[in-house]
């Protein structure tokens, strides 16, 4: 093999060899035995408590508050008292207290990166590299806009709405509650914030980051508790809610606050796009791919979980997807060199393996890298569907896991026809080297967030949010702050 | 018995750039005139109407949108007379001629002003613009006749939707009116469709419907928690704007925001 070859070489792993466990420390994270509800900035006790457990061993964590009705009225009633002051404040102080936020994530980053990946199942790697660096930077982008909103809607006079209820999911726990809380406290409203049932302990550290960062009592107020405390949530005397999550229930939502003058933003459901054509760069497209569907197990709403590849290299295409699917390593989230972690709960666990089973049933061919799964937690291998109709359940429902469905196209005019031919419209990938392309595809594309030549970036400054039945909306940019301001 | 007899105008819809009764066949008398009283039916073939039409008034330029619109105040300064007698007077139609003419100004910069690029931390380039959110329903308000209809769909149509509008149903004359200048303005046959008929049979028809992507309710008192619930359907954009307001945000109000990323290298 000459030294070019040896380059061009991209077999990440030698043939024999393996990686040593590089197991991440988690003696920084201090848990406690039990949790209350944090209202008024004091923790109170809840009637009843259910456990909270990582899926990478099952093993119970804590036990966490079933915030009741009584609770919820509770917390938003502390939450507008709070308004009073917090909304009065000028907004160069507020700004101050965000900042404060900002720097106290940032310093306490590997607690909250490995109680990240303990209690959501996540890759160490990437609640490390992605979530904690991001989550910072989404208090420190807002906190800026604190005391500059008149700026930023021309001809406008922006105030604060009032109480806002905020539900959030677990694929991005920590994230998803920064990116709804910076731009609510910038605006100058209170907060009232719900974790998903299966992730709450980062929302639960957080407190601790308020109290470090002195926090007025009452501006931000997290209640913990499964889909009951949700919904008691969006009926509570709130101004506002946005919620993160499912369609079925983000439209549950909606036509619960139907005729009640409350302001809404949705974030919901995805089933991207990913479109391969034949000029692209075909080694950086795969990365593009494997990224778009593995990133956080495939748990997340813009994922590319369908792959629309051009029919004339179809095949290079599916094959180095398969040997680059087969260097992924698939283990304990806490380990510093795990590609996929653990499935977040039974429950999503359940529903991967019937969509795959249904994919099966449809006639789309399956394929899996073999890979050892740990006996204990919950785990599903990467996998991907070839020969797969447009019509099968794999190819039109959010699997959110990661399953990726292959479907090829000739022209990009059917490309875009598939692409668009679902109810929901958050993400879309194109990967092409020629420059016209990307911009007519961009166009066509019924999708809040293109990506091209990439795929699954994140920014503060970057407004993220869906078409049609994907929600409405933008989360990040001075978009972001638009959902949380009242106008003249 | 002295002079000629005058032809009294029949008054119908106005879907796909023709005006059809309505293919019930029934009428409705509101301002000593029979007038169409649309159905469900000709609810679904305003939508389907506009759903064709509306790619290509999206994609045509934004400065051609604007030519086009202001085409309409043309239309309707021709028509002066005529309007007056259908709403509150000469002072609602030169009011609606001119928010015409201010919305068509708009179409070329509200991308500039409502969209950007942003500073993301990363080798890219990463930018914002505006688009239309697609086919929006539009329930007028009663009062005023022609200033309220021009007010609600004018920004709509600015930002590059088609829309599907529910006229005055107590007067519904001055829409029909507007109708026929539209029909003589360049807009594309399809892009605005007006429906005459009852409100509270008409409006939920919309808001189910599975192929429209926003309600504006603003006219729809009494009817705006039903009409919210359905069009939960398929997570319709609801809007409740005032009935005469003038402002970019009328128009961003029935707009999407799409963010394109593209890495930075040589």
């Amino acid at each position: 093999m000459t030294e070019l070859d040896k380059r061009q070489d991209r077999s990440p792993v030698p043939q024999g060899w393996t990686y040593a466990p590089a197991p991440e420390s988690t003696d920084v994270v201090r848990l406690q035995d039990r949790y209350g509800l944090y209202i008024g900035g004091e923790w109170l006790a809840a009637k009843e408590h259910f456990t909270t457990i990582s899926p990478r061993d099952e093993a119970p964590l804590a036990e966490v508050a079933q915030a009741s009705e009584a609770d919820v009225h509770k917390a938003v009633a502390v939450a507008r008292d709070a308004f009073q002051s917090w909304s009065k404040l000028p907004g160069s102080e507020r700004a101050k207290y965000m900042f404060r936020i900002a720097r106290i994530l940032a310093e306490r980053s590997r607690e909250f990166a490995v109680l990240e990946s303990l209690n959501g199942g996540k890759p160490i790697k990437e609640s490390r590299d992605v979530d904690l660096p991001l989550a910072a930077a989404h208090f420190f982008y807002y906190a800026g806009w604190a005391d500059k909103l008149e700026y930023a809607f021309p001809n406008r006079t922006p105030k604060a709405l009032g109480v806002a209820g905020q539900i959030i999911p677990w694929n991005f726990p920590l994230l998803m509650l920064s990116w709804k809380i910076a731009p609510a406290l910038a605006a100058g409203n209170t907060v009232v914030l719900k974790p998903a049932e299966t992730t709450p302990l980062t929302a639960l550290l957080f407190c601790d980051v308020l109290r470090q960062a002195e926090l007025p009592p009452g501006v931000v107020n997290i209640v913990t508790g499964d889909g009951s405390t949700g919904a008691a949530l969006v009926d509570a005397d709130v101004d506002k809610i946005a919620f993160t999550g499912s369609t079925e229930v983000g439209k549950a939502i909606q036509r619960r606050l139907a005729g009640t003058g409350k302001k809404l933003t949705l974030e919901l459901g995805g089933k991207a796009a990913n479109i391969v054509f034949d000029d692209c760069a075909i080694d950086q497209a795969v990365e593009g791919i494997v990224n778009g569907i593995y990133f956080n197990q495939g748990h997340v709403c813009c994922a590319g979980s369908r792959l629309l590849v051009q029919e004339s290299i179809y095949e290079p295409v599916v094959e180095k997807l398969k040997q680059r699917m087969a260097t992924l390593r698939v283990g304990d989230p806490l380990d510093k060199n795990t590609d996929v972690g653990a499935i977040n709960s039974r429950e999503q666990l359940e529903r991967i393996e019937e969509l795959v089973a249904a994919g099966k049933e449809e006639g789309a061919e399956i394929y899996q890298p073999p890979c050892k799964l740990p006996e204990k937690g919950y785990w599903f291998a990467p996998t991907v569907f070839t020969n797969v109709a447009q019509s099968y359940r794999i190819a039109q429902e959010e699997i959110f896991g990661p399953v990726l469905s292959v479907l090829t196209f000739r022209t990009p005019d059917e490309a875009v026809e598939k692409a668009n031919n679902t109810p929901y419209g958050l993400s879309a990938g194109v990967w092409t080297e020629k420059g016209s392309r990307i911009l007519w595809m961009a166009q066509h594309l019924r999708a809040g967030v293109v990506w091209a030549n990439t795929f699954n970036r994140f920014d503060p400054t970057s407004p993220f949010g869906g078409y049609k039945e994907s929600g409405f909306g933008r989360e990040g940019g001075l978009h972001g702050m638009e959902p949380y301001l009242d106008f003249e | 018995m002295s002079g000629r007899l005058p032809v009294k105008k029949t008054y119908k819809l106005y879907i796909g750039g023709a005006f059809p009764r309505s293919e019930s066949g029934r009428t409705y008398e509101a301002q000593d005139q029979n007038v169409a009283r649309a159905s469900r039916k000709d609810v679904r073939d305003a939508v389907q109407a506009a759903r064709g039409a509306q790619p290509k008034w999206a994609a045509a330029t934004a400065y051609n949108r604007g030519q086009v619109l202001y085409r309409i105040a043309e239309m309707m300064e021709a028509r002066v007379p005529e309007f007056a007698e259908l709403c509150s007077g000469k002072d609602e139609v030169h009011r609606a001629i001119d928010r015409w003419v201010w919305y068509a100004g708009f179409a070329d910069k509200l991308s500039q002003v409502l969209g950007g690029t942003n500073p993301v931390a990363g080798p890219y380039f990463n930018f914002t613009i505006p688009e239309p959110t697609g086919v929006v329903a539009t329930i007028a308000p009663d009062e005023p006749p022609l200033l309220g209809l021009v007010s609600r769909i004018a920004p709509v149509l600015t930002g590059g939707n088609a829309v599907v509008a529910l006229a005055s149903e107590t007067q519904p004359l001055a829409a029909i009116e507007l109708a026929e200048a539209i029909a003589t303005s360049d807009v594309p046959g399809g892009v605005v469709n007006l429906l005459t008929g009852h409100r509270a049979e008409l409006a939920p028809w919309l808001a189910s419907h599975m192929d429209v992507n926003a309600i504006d309710v603003t006219g729809a008192d009494g009817l705006r928690a039903e009409l919210e619930t359905a069009a939960a359907e398929n997570v319709k954009r609801v809007v409740s704007g005032k009935p005469d307001s003038q402002s970019l945000y009328e128009i961003s109000a029935f707009l999407e925001l799409k963010t394109v990323w593209h890495p930075i290298g040589v």
